[in-house]
Parts: C-alpha cells; sequence; structure tokens
C-alpha cells in the first residue's frame, strides 16, 4: 500500500511514468534535436563562413547542448522531487569531471610553458 | 508485518523534498546503483579526454588528425548511434507494455546499429594502421587510440549485452529483475551516446576545424 507511494517520490535514473504518446513523443523530440545540434556542429566546421578561433567555443557549447538534450530525452533526468537523488550525483560525476578536464589541461600547459626543453630537444621529442 | 514497522517506510517527510527515509524498492536502487557506475565510467572517460587533449598535438612529425580523420565516416558513424539510442528507448517503451514482438524488434535494431558504428569504427582504425599511423606511431596515436577504443570497446559490451537481454526476454518474460536488467541496459546505451558527442567534437571536428 505504502509502496505505490514511495515509488511516486522517487523514480529510478532512465525511468518515465507516462503514456505512450507522451514516451515516445519525449524521444522523437530528443531524436530531432539532437540530429539538428550534430548537423549544426558538422556544418560550421565545413564551412568558412565563421571566425577561425571561435569555431571550437561553438562545437563546445553545441555539445554540451546536445548533452543535455539527451540526458533531459533519453535518460528522463528532470529536476522534478523525484529525480533529486539522481541528479545530485550527476552535478558530483560532472563535477570530478571538470576537475579532471580543467585540472589536467591547466598543470600541462604550465609544465609547457615553464619546464619546456631546449628547441632542439623538443623537436626530437615532439613537434607542433 | 506488525504495525510498528510501518512508520520505518513511511517515515519520511515529504517537505525535505527528498523522498521517503528507508529503503527503497529495488527497482529504485538497482538502476541507481547503475546510475552511479555510468558516473564514474564516465569520470574514467574525462580521464582519457583529459590526456588527449594534453597529448593532441605530440604528433612527432607523424601524421595529425588533419590528415587522418574522415568526417564522412563520422558523420554517419554519429547517425547510426543516435538512431540506435533512440530505437533502444522504443524497445523499452514496448517492453513496458510487455509487447514480445516489437520488443525484440526495436533491441535487435539497436544493436544492428550498434554493429554498423563499430564495422565503420574498426575499418576506420584499420587504415590507420595500415597506413603506419597505429598506437605506436606517436603520443598523439597513443591517445586517440586508447581514447576512441575504450568508447569502441564499450560498445563491444553493450552489443554483447543486447544479445544477452534479447534471450532473456524471449525466455523468462517480462518478470521485474529481467526489467531491471533492460532500464541498465538503455541507461549503459544512452550514456555510451553522450560519451560519442564529447568524442566527436573534442577529437574529429575540432581535429579538422579549420
Amino acid at each position: 500500500m505504502t509502496d505505490r507511494e514511495t515509488e511516486r517520490l522517487d523514480i529510478a535514473p532512465g525511468e518515465q511514468h507516462d503514456t505512450l504518446l507522451n514516451e515516445v513523443t519525449s524521444y522523437l523530440i530528443g531524436l530531432v534535436l539532437a540530429l539538428a545540434l550534430t548537423a549544426t556542429s558538422f556544418y560550421i566546421v565545413s564551412t568558412s563562413l565563421l571566425w577561425g578561433p571561435g569555431i571550437a567555443v561553438g562545437l563546445v557549447v553545441l555539445a554540451i547542448a546536445q548533452m543535455g538534450v539527451h540526458l533531459v530525452f533519453f535518460l528522463h533526468i528532470t529536476s522534478g522531487p523525484d529525480n533529486t537523488n539522481n541528479v545530485l550525483a550527476l552535478a558530483f560525476g560532472v563535477l570530478i569531471v571538470l576537475l579532471i578536464m580543467a585540472g589536467t589541461l591547466w598543470i600541462m600547459a604550465n609544465l609547457n610553458a615553464n619546464m619546456a626543453p631546449s628547441p632542439e630537444l623538443m623537436n626530437l621529442q615532439m613537434q607542433h | 508485518m506488525s504495525t510498528h514497522a510501518a512508520p520505518l517506510l513511511d517515515a519520511g517527510s515529504a517537505d525535505t523534498g527528498l523522498g521517503n527515509r528507508g529503503p527503497q524498492s529495488k527497482a529504485i536502487i538497482v538502476p541507481y546503483g547503475f546510475w552511479l557506475f555510468i558516473l564514474s565510467d564516465i569520470i574514467m572517460f574525462s580521464a582519457l579526454f583529459a590526456s588527449y587533449a594534453a597529448l593532441v598535438h605530440a604528433a612527432d612529425g607523424g601524421p595529425t588528425g588533419r590528415d587522418l580523420f574522415d568526417l564522412r565516416n563520422v558523420a554517419i558513424e554519429t547517425v547510426a548511434l543516435l538512431v540506435s539510442s533512440f530505437v533502444c528507448g522504443l524497445a523499452l517503451i514496448a517492453a513496458k507494455r510487455r509487447n514480445m514482438l516489437w520488443t525484440q524488434v526495436w533491441l535487435l535494431a539497436t544493436g544492428l546499429l550498434g554493429f554498423l558504428f563499430l564495422l565503420i569504427e574498426l575499418r576506420e582504425f584499420g587504415s590507420m594502421i595500415m597506413a603506419g599511423a597505429g598506437p605506436q606511431r606517436s603520443a598523439f596515436l597513443s591517445a586517440f587510440f586508447a581514447l576512441v577504443g575504450c568508447h569502441g570497446a564499450h560498445i563491444t559490451a553493450g552489443l554483447l549485452w543486447i544479445g544477452t537481454l534479447m534471450a532473456q526476454v524471449w525466455a523468462k518474460g517480462f518478470q521485474a529483475h529481467i526489467m531491471r536488467r533492460f532500464l541498465c541496459f538503455t541507461l549503459f546505451w544512452h550514456a555510451l551516446d553522450i560519451v560519442w558527442v564529447a568524442i566527436f567534437t573534442i577529437v574529429y571536428l575540432m581535429g579538422m576545424a579549420p
């Protein structure tokens, strides 16, 4: 009897509780949005219309948007109270990912700048 | 069951917004544990991404991404994996309605699209290695094969899982524990697609960007 109540207060990641039409529509919206974002990403690389240095930033923004689309429409992560635990775990995961990525790039760039070997050695090991 | 046991299950106060206290049902705990595994897996991928980003220019005078990558192949791979992810969601919807035929059809489609993705990827790896651009050529290529190969290995494991799942659904029907595995599989498959979004952006598109 309380099982019904319990299940409405918490929900497993990836699960949704809706009608057939709602569920299929959600996946369809996700598919269309993801395809559009992917197509945009591939387009801005193939065109020369855009300012070169800005392309990388645009690509990252599009990729993050697409990951958001996947999370919302495919994994059904929402901001609702039944999703609190899932969102908290996700937020912690994102924090660690950002720390690893930003930390590595920061430290490696710093080492590269401060401890660069003499040019001859540089050519031996890696060429930019 | 005594009446004293009831408050344990129902003791949660709704005003915390954190749900009920006490043990949740397996239908919640199992996918949640798998969700934690997926997040850990993504953290492992982030380490591979970080090493790739640190080593991407260390081509040792050898071929760079611009010489090696073929964006047409990557586009086909991307669409195959995205549609596979979508179809995998349809399979879950069919399974929740206990429709055996469509569950199996959509799962098969998911697997075939994943297999297509894997074939294209292996062909790309093969042609790179044949051209002398294998993982031992430079630090850039080591990082490339580690990152993209690790994703490919996950896809391979996912394909094995699809086969197992189809057999289990067929043989055992839509029992609760099979449905839990089903939900975990869809989480895994969607998460792999998210990792692929990062790969095609950071590795392929940024590698080819002017």
